[in-house]
């Protein structure tokens, strides 16, 4: 541990940046066969659990049980994707048609540096968090690196040179626009009351979780008590964000074919499908630590106090170790609802979308921000 | 008939907002999520074949293991695919079944052309082919999906008969001879 301390700070930047993407990306392709798997148990079916490579079979429980969950067809789906023929269609523009699902994994891998994923108790007592770039402005970061991540489907769409990705490009533009504004308006109140009078001022994630592992009862309520509607607005434009069911416009099969990637094929469409799940994982994040307490284990049971019950307070390493398997029970949680919304849910019509996002959402963000505003305002005076 | 207008009532505040909808729908699904599987693990788990079932037609023998089947062409002749080829042939003296007189040499039944109509079965004076329980076809080539002589029977196998006809002929004829 001391060695990796003395390391040039850029390499040990490199290392850390390494080990989170050897997390994400591992995570984003198991929540692809956690896809299948709970949209088959939904529709009451056993879902993929042939594949198994013969040497595990001799393996007495562990490999029937990956062959039940289907573990090795996800490494058999990933070699496919790796070993197939990557055929690039006659008409599209080959530049910008490779680019787009490059584009597509920089904001959904780079938005994770400003995400604190665990936390742990330094020497003096002070709880540290566990994150690449640990700065300021975090939220806002988040928000302006993953709006990126529309320029990859604009790409792709326009790239493709057919109708169908033109279309679903179209209105994966118009969505992701509509329903950023009700995004950030959502959290606006969360801001408002951490940027109480005479505190600096600051859009950090770490600091919102601080704020809901206070003592006391209004301290330790996490802000998805304190702001309900907050929460179920962020959420709805999570999903819209996300391009989740029911609002999965860019590539609604059932009129667009594939959406945004109906030519690609291969590991480029296996990046844009990894890029969907790295945003949603992201996203789910944010949702967690801005609403539902980051690391804390449970509402008015901050990580300190675990830590005084188990006895870590001491042990900076166990102690993170439990945040982060704390917080990323919380992440998978969050996108087994996300799943699970899928598989229940019909898409909306395009116009719902529309009506949905400007006529219903934006105005009832504004109101929530106007009337938390007030609030904060007479409370925090 | 009176038209009777139906009243539309408007949405209420928690209809429009799907919410309430999407929250009962999530409680359905979650109950399948833990209930059991409707499918079946299809080659180790098999469907129960109901009786009456027409699958691939087989040549069947009676209860004494005489294969039915007298080559009289009727199944040949009705298959209206033209599946269905037949050479057929005397019986060999000595068998102990000359008095049927007649048998397939070969039966060919092309299963690519079948298509499992229960034709052949209807029209056969015999009771010798049924389409039975058997629904699974596969074969590499074309060689392998025509089911010849020997496979048809055994994949008829035996059934339940009690006819005897021929048996019942041949004692008939045994006894009017013994009459004269």
């Amino acid at each position: 541990m001391a060695a990796f301390f003395e390391l040039n700070p850029i390499l040990q930047a490199v290392l850390k940046a390494v080990a989170v993407i050897c997390v994400i990306f591992p995570i984003a392709g198991a929540c692809s066969m956690a896809e299948r798997k709970v949209c088959a148990w939904i529709q009451s079916r056993p879902g993929p659990n042939r594949a198994i490579p013969p040497w595990f079979r001799w393996v007495p429980v562990l490999g029937p049980f990956l062959q039940r969950i289907g573990a090795f067809q996800l490494m058999a789906d990933g070699l496919k994707f790796l070993f197939k023929e990557e055929p690039v269609p006659g008409q599209v523009n080959k530049l910008y048609f490779i680019l787009a699902p490059v584009i597509a994994m920089i904001p959904a891998l780079s938005t994770v540096t400003v995400v604190p994923f665990g936390a742990y108790l330094n020497g003096a007592g002070q709880l540290r968090p566990l994150m690449l770039a640990n700065v300021d402005v975090g939220l806002l970061a988040v928000f302006a690196v993953s709006s990126l991540g529309i320029y990859s489907i604009i790409l792709a769409g326009w790239a493709s040179n057919s109708k169908y990705p033109f279309l679903g490009a179209l209105r994966a533009s118009a969505q992701l626009i509509s329903y950023e504004l009700s995004l950030t308006l959502s959290v606006l109140p969360v801001f408002l009351w951490i940027n109480a009078p005479g505190t600096p001022g600051t859009m950090s994630l770490v600091r919102t979780v601080a704020y809901q592992s206070q003592p006391g009862f209004w301290g330790g309520a996490w802000f998805v008590f304190t702001m309900p509607l907050s929460a179920l607005i962020f959420l709805i434009a999570l999903f819209a964000e996300t391009n989740r069911q029911p609002f999965d416009m860019p590539e609604s099969e059932s009129d667009l074919v594939g959406g945004f990637h109906t030519e690609y094929g291969a590991f480029k469409w296996a990046l844009f499908f990894v890029a969907e799940y790295s945003n949603m994982i992201v996203g789910s994040s944010v949702f967690i630590l801005l609403f539902l307490g980051g690391w804390n284990p449970l509402p008015w049971i901050p990580l300190a106090t675990l830590a005084g019950w188990l006895g870590l307070a001491g042990h900076p390493v166990a102690l993170g170790a439990v945040s982060v398997v704390i917080f990323l029970g919380k992440v998978l949680a969050l996108i087994f609802f996300f799943m699970w919304v899928r598989w229940t849910v019909p898409r909306f019509r395009y116009d719902q979308v529309m009506k949905i996002g400007w006529e219903k959402l934006l105005p009832l963000a504004i109101a929530n921000l106007v009337i938390y505003a007030v609030g904060i305002a007479i409370i925090q005076r | 008939m009176a038209i009777v207008p139906i009243p539309r009532t408007p949405l209420s505040l928690a209809e429009r907002s799907y919410l309430p909808q999407i929250a009962s729908g999530l409680k359905i699904t979650l109950k399948h999520l833990f209930g059991p599987n409707d499918t079946l693990e299809y080659p180790e788990q098999r469907p129960a074949i109901a009786p009456g079932y027409r699958g691939v037609p087989t040549l069947v023998r009676d209860p004494n293991g005489r294969e039915k089947c007298v080559s009289c062409q009727l199944c040949e002749f009705v298959c209206p695919p033209k599946a269905i080829r037949m050479t057929p042939g005397e019986v060999p003296p000595g068998s102990g079944r000359e008095h049927i007189e007649k048998g397939p040499l070969a039966f060919d039944i092309d299963m690519l052309r079948c298509i499992y109509c229960g034709l052949c079965e209807e029209v056969c004076p015999e009771e010798a082919i049924f389409l039975q329980n058997q629904y699974s076809m596969s074969g590499y080539t074309r060689a392998e999906m025509v089911n010849h002589k020997d496979r048809l029977l055994e994949l008829g196998g035996t059934l339940p008969d009690t006819h005897f006809k021929w048996d019942k002929k041949k004692a008939a004829e045994a006894t009017a001879a013994a009459h004269h």
